[in-house]
C-alpha cells in the first residue's frame, strides 16, 4: 500500500513523503528532497568563470581559464556525489532493525542499520539550528552496559529537514510497529 | 512471533532435501546452514549432525524441508514430506517450497506442540532473509574467546541479535567439507557447491611452501647462530654493533624472516594476517631495491656521486671555519671574552684542521666503497638507507665532536657555577640525605669562592655561546638522520597486505583486533542494508539478480550528527599509548551481501541488503617499537613517533665515577613525565642527549 504526500522542510523548499505499508510489522518512509536548481547552478558557474576571467585580464595567463572550468567540473561533481541528498528512506522492520537510507544525486547510496535490540524508542526532539529553533526525529539506543540509559541519539532525515507534520506522521506509525513489536516479545 | 529464516543463497538452485542448521530461540530464528538431498538414510544424517556439532559445538539439528521442484508438489510428496517431520523431530518444523522458474516462495512452520495460550495460531509467519554464506563465512567474524564456549543450542547472553547468526555460520566450518559431489554417505549441497575460485599457481605455491619454508628457515637458523656466536659480543664489535643502524636493521630483518618462514603454522587470523605483512613489506623492501640499485649503476650515478663526495665534505668544513671566525670576533654583536673566545676557536680549528686532512686521505677509497655499498641495496631500500644513515653520522663524525666538547665544558661550568652559588649564599649540598644544608664557612673559603664564582660568570656568555650554536647544528644533522630512520620504519611496518585486502576483499576484514574491541564481550553490530528504490516492487530472484548489492560505508561515518554522548565503543576503543595516531590501527567498514525477502509467504518484498561491520586491522606488525613510546603490542607506534624526541638522556659519562657527588644535580631530578620537558632540562643542565642512535 504506497500513499504519497507533499510536506515543506524547514526551509520552505518542496518535500515528498512516501509512505508504503507492507505489513503489520514492515512499513517504509521516503523522503525526496528538491532536485538541484538550474538557477543555483547558472549562478555559481558564472561567479566562478567570472572571477577567473577577472583573475586572467590582471594576470595574462590562459591557463586560470582551463582550471576554472576544471574546478567547475569537478566540483560539480563533487558536489553530486558526497553532498547532495536525494531521498532519505526510513524502513522499520518489527523484528529486524531500523534501517536508513541516503541517495545522493550520483546515485551513491549509504545506509545504517539498527537492530531493534538496540533501539529503545523513537522520539521527536527540538534542536536550536542557527537562528532557528527546529523538531527532528531521533533514535535512541540503549547502552550495552546498562539498559536503561541511553548511550546514543541518532537523527534520522537530517539532509532533507522536515517539518512538524510531516515528522509526526512517520513518528506515529513508528510507535505502532514498536508497540506491536513489545507487545509481541513479552507474549511467548 | 515472526520466524525468521536465514536462508544461504546458494541453496536457493538446489534440489529438494532436507533443511539442516540451527535454531535459536531466543530471536525465534532458524539459521539454514545445508541442504541434504534426496536419498539419505536418516541414522547416517544424524550421524553426521552429531560430528559436526561435537567438532564445532554448534547445535546444528534438522530443521525443516526444502522442496525445489518442476511443478506444483503433488499430494503424495506433500505427506511424505509431513511425513519426515516425525523422523528428525523439530519444532517448529519449517516447510520451504518453490517452483522451478517461479517467482514465489510458499514458506510454513508448523509447531508440532499445542501451544498453552488458546487462540494462538500453530502456524507462524515466515520472514525469509537471504544470506551470501561465502562471504559471511570469510569475514571471521568471531566472538571474543573470553566467552564460554555454550552449549549445543543455546545461544550466550551477550552474542544478541545478528552476531549470533554471524556466529553460527563461520563456526560451523566442519560441516561444510563435505559436498554433494563427493562420494559420502551424506550429499549436501551449500556454498562450497557452486565452485570455489582458486588457481593452479596457488595451489602449487601451497604445496611447495612446505619443503621450501623448511630449507629457508634451516638456512636462517644457520645465519642466526653465527651472528650469536662470541666473538661479536667482545667490545669493539659489539659497541659498533649497537651503534651502527645497519646492524640493527640486519637483525630486524633476519627475525621477521624467522618468523615468516618458520615452520609453524598461524594460529589465529592476526598472527597470520601479522606474517603476509611481513613478507609484502619485505619484498617490497627489496624491489624497491633493486630498483634503487638499477638507478644507481646507469649513467655512472655511482661515480659522480664519490666524485662529489670529497668537494662537499670539504665545502662543509670550510663553512665550519668561517662559523668559529665568526665566533671568535664579535658573534651578533656581544663581546666575548677574548682570550677564552681564541682557546676554543683555535682548539676547534686545529679539529676541522685534521677532519680535512682525515677526508682527503680517505677520497681514493671512496669509489670503491660507494659501490660495494650499493650492492648491498639487493638486501633491501631499508638497508640501503640504514647505510646511508651510517655514513652520514661518520661524516658529521666532527660536529658530534664539537657538540661534546661544547656540552662538556658548559656543563662543567654550570655545575662550578651552582655549587660556587650555594657556597655564595652559604649553603652546602648534602650527599647523604639529598638536600641543600646551611653550612658555616671560613673566611678564606668564602674569598676564594666568591672569586672564582665572579669568573665562572663572566666566562659563561662565550661557553654558552660555543654550545648552543655547536648544539643546534648537532639538532640538524640529527633531524636528518631522523628522517631517514622515520622512511626506514615507515617501510618495515607499513601493513600492506591488510590494505590490499581492505580495497580488494574487504569482507575478510571485518574484525578488530583485541586492542581495539570496545569493552564488554559484545560483538559490533552487523548491517543489513536494503536496496535501491528500483528493484523494490520486484520478485525476489530477480531482486536478487539485478544486482541487489551496491557497497556499503561505515557505521561509524554515517549518521553525521552524532550526539554528544559519544559512543563509548569509541573512546575505550583509542589505543593506549598517546604517541600513535589511532587512524593507523581502525579502516572503515568491509562489506558482504545478505539479502532479505518477503515477510509474507509468496508476495516478493525484495529487501536486499549487506551486512557491513566496522572493520580494524588485524595485522598490525608487532615490530620492535622503535621510539620509546611503546603502546599495545599489537599495533605499532613506530612510524608515528618522532625519533628525536625518544632521546635518552643520561648524566655525561666521564663524569661519573669518583666525581659524581660534586656534579650531581641539585633540585628536581629528570623525573618529569612529560619527556619534551624532559629534554629540555637535560640540555639547559648541558647533559649529552644521545639521539636516535639507541633503539631499544
Amino acid at each position: 500500500m504506497e500513499e504519497e504526500r507533499k510536506f515543506s522542510d524547514i526551509c520552505g523548499g518542496r518535500l515528498a513523503l512516501q509512505r508504503r505499508y507492507y505489513s503489520p510489522s514492515c512499513r517504509e518512509f521516503c523522503l525526496s528532497c528538491p532536485r538541484l536548481s538550474l538557477r543555483s547552478l547558472t549562478a555559481v558557474t558564472c561567479t566562478v568563470w567570472l572571477a577567473a576571467y577577472g583573475l586572467f585580464t590582471l594576470c595574462e595567463n590562459s591557463m586560470i581559464l582551463s582550471a576554472a572550468i576544471f574546478i567547475t567540473l569537478l566540483g560539480l561533481l563533487g558536489y553530486l556525489h558526497f553532498v547532495k541528498i536525494d531521498q532519505e528512506t526510513l524502513l522499520i522492520i518489527d523484528s529486524l532493525g531500523i534501517q536508513m537510507t541516503s541517495s545522493y544525486a550520483s546515485g551513491k547510496e549509504t545506509t545504517t542499520f539498527i537492530e531493534m535490540n538496540k533501539v529503545k524508542d523513537v522520539v521527536i526532539n527540538e534542536a536550536i539550528y542557527m537562528q532557528k529553533v527546529i523538531y527532528y526525529l531521533c533514535i535512541l539506543l540503549k547502552d550495552p552496559v546498562e539498559p536503561h540509559e541511553i548511550s546514543q541519539v541518532v537523527p534520522v532525515f537530517q539532509s532533507s529537514k522536515p517539518r512538524l507534520d510531516c515528522l509526526i506522521e512517520v513518528y506515529r506509525s513508528c510507535q505502532e510497529i514498536l508497540a506491536h513489536e513489545k507487545a509481541t516479545s513479552r507474549s511467548p | 512471533m515472526v520466524l525468521k529464516a536465514f536462508f544461504p543463497t546458494c541453496c536457493a538452485s538446489a534440489d529438494s532435501g532436507l533443511l539442516v542448521g540451527r535454531w535459536v530461540p531466543e530471536q525465534s530464528s532458524a539459521v539454514v546452514l545445508a541442504v541434504v538431498h534426496f536419498p539419505f538414510i536418516p541414522i547416517q544424517v544424524k550421524e553426521l549432525l552429531a560430528q559436526v556439532q561435537q567438532a564445532s559445538r554448534v547445535g546444528v539439528a534438522v530443521l525443516g524441508t526444502w522442496c525445489h521442484c518442476q511443478q506444483k508438489p503433488e499430494e503424495s510428496l506433500g505427506r511424505f514430506l509431513e511425513g519426515l517431520g516425525a523422523v528428525f523431530p523439530h519444532d517448529p518444523w519449517l516447510q520451504l517450497c518453490r517452483e522451478r522458474g517461479s517467482k514465489f516462495w510458499s514458506c510454513k512452520a508448523t509447531h508440532r506442540q499445542v501451544p498453552a495460550a488458546p487462540g494462538a495460531a500453530s502456524e507462524d509467519q515466515v520472514m525469509l532473509i537471504f544470506y551470501d554464506q561465502r562471504k559471511v563465512l570469510l569475514s571471521q567474524l568471531h566472538p571474543p574467546a573470553a566467552l564460554p564456549d555454550h552449549q549445543a543450542g543455546d545461544a550466550s547472553a551477550s552474542t544478541g541479535g545478528l552476531a549470533a547468526i554471524f556466529d553460527t555460520v563461520a563456526r560451523s566450518e566442519s560441516l561444510f567439507r563435505s559436498d554433494r559431489f563427493d562420494e559420502g554417505p551424506v550429499r549436501l549441497s551449500h556454498w562450497q557447491s557452486e565452485g570455489v575460485e582458486a588457481s593452479i599457481l596457488v595451489e602449487l605455491a601451497k604445496r611447495a611452501s612446505g619443503p621450501v619454508c623448511l630449507l629457508l628457515a634451516c638456512l636462517l637458523s644457520l645465519v642466526s647462530a653465527a651472528s650469536a656466536c662470541r666473538v661479536f659480543k667482545l667490545w669493539p664489535l659489539s659497541f659498533l654493533g649497537s651503534k651502527l643502524s645497519t646492524c640493527e636493521q640486519l637483525r630486524h630483518r633476519l627475525e621477521q624472516l624467522t618468523l615468516i618462514f618458520s615452520t609453524q603454522k598461524a594460529t589465529d587470523p592476526t598472527e597470520l594476517m601479522r606474517k603476509a605483512n611481513m613478507l609484502v613489506s619485505v619484498l617490497l623492501d627489496v624491489a624497491l631495491g633493486l630498483v634503487l640499485l638499477s638507478w644507481l649503476h646507469r649513467k655512472n650515478r655511482l661515480g659522480q656521486l664519490a666524485d662529489a663526495l670529497v668537494p662537499v665534505a670539504d665545502h662543509v668544513a670550510e663553512q665550519l671555519q668561517h662559523l668559529l671566525q665568526w665566533l671568535m670576533g664579535a658573534p651578533a654583536g656581544l663581546k666575548m671574552n677574548r682570550a677564552l673566545d681564541q682557546v676554543l676557536g683555535r682548539f676547534f680549528l686545529y679539529h676541522i684542521h685534521l677532519w680535512i686532512s682525515y677526508i682527503h686521505l680517505m677520497s681514493p677509497f671512496i669509489e670503491r666503497i660507494l659501490w660495494h655499498v650499493g650492492l648491498s641495496a639487493c638486501l633491501g631500500l631499508t638497508v640501503a638507507l640504514s647505510i646511508l644513515w651510517d655514513i652520514i653520522a661518520l661524516l658529521t663524525f666532527h660536529i658530534y665532536c664539537f657538540y661534546v666538547y661544547g656540552a662538556r665544558l658548559y656543563c662543567l661550568k654550570v655545575y662550578g657555577l651552582s655549587s660556587l652559588w650555594r657556597l655564595f649564599r652559604g649553603k652546602k649540598w648534602n650527599v647523604l640525605r639529598q638536600r641543600v644544608d646551611s653550612c658555616s664557612y671560613d673566611l678564606d673559603q668564602l674569598f676564594i669562592g666568591t672569586l672564582l664564582f665572579t669568573i665562572l660568570v663572566f666566562l659563561l656568555p662565550t661557553t654558552a655561546l660555543y654550545y648552543l650554536v655547536f648544539t643546534l647544528l648537532r639538532l640538524l644533522v640529527v633531524a636528518v638522520q631522523g628522517l631517514i630512520h622515520l622512511l626506514v620504519d615507515m617501510v618495515n611496518s607499513l601493513p600492506l597486505y591488510s590494505l590490499g585486502l581492505r580495497l580488494c576483499r574487504p569482507y575478510r576484514l571485518a574484525d578488530k583486533p583485541p586492542a581495539l574491541r570496545p569493552r564488554g564481550a559484545h560483538l559490533p553490530p552487523p548491517q543489513l542494508r536494503l536496496p535501491p528504490q528500483a528493484l523494490l516492487g520486484l520478485p525476489v530472484p530477480q531482486a536478487v539478480l539485478g544486482g541487489a548489492h551496491l557497497p556499503l560505508e561505515a557505521e561509524r561515518g554515517q549518521a553525521g550528527l552524532r550526539g554528544p554522548a559519544a559512543c563509548p565503543a569509541s573512546t575505550a576503543a583509542r589505543p593506549r599509548s598517546a604517541p600513535t595516531q589511532p587512524g593507523w590501527c581502525q579502516l572503515p567498514a568491509g562489506q558482504r551481501t545478505m539479502r532479505t525477502a518477503a515477510p509474507a509467504c509468496g508476495q516478493a518484498l525484495p529487501l536486499g541488503s549487506q551486512w557491513g561491520v566496522p572493520a580494524g586491522l588485524p595485522g598490525c606488525s608487532p615490530a620492535a617499537p622503535r621510539c620509546l613510546g611503546g603502546g599495545p603490542p599489537g599495533c605499532v607506534p613506530g612510524p608515528w613517533c618522532l625519533p628525536v624526541a625518544a632521546a635518552t638522556c643520561a648524566p655525561p659519562p666521564g663524569l661519573q665515577g669518583p666525581l659524581t657527588p660534586v656534579c650531581s644535580p641539585s633540585g628536581p631530578g629528570p623525573s618529569h613525565p612529560n619527556r619534551t620537558e624532559s629534554l629540555c632540562w637535560c640540555l639547559l643542565q648541558g647533559w649529552v642527549c644521545e639521539g636516535a642512535t639507541n633503539r631499544p
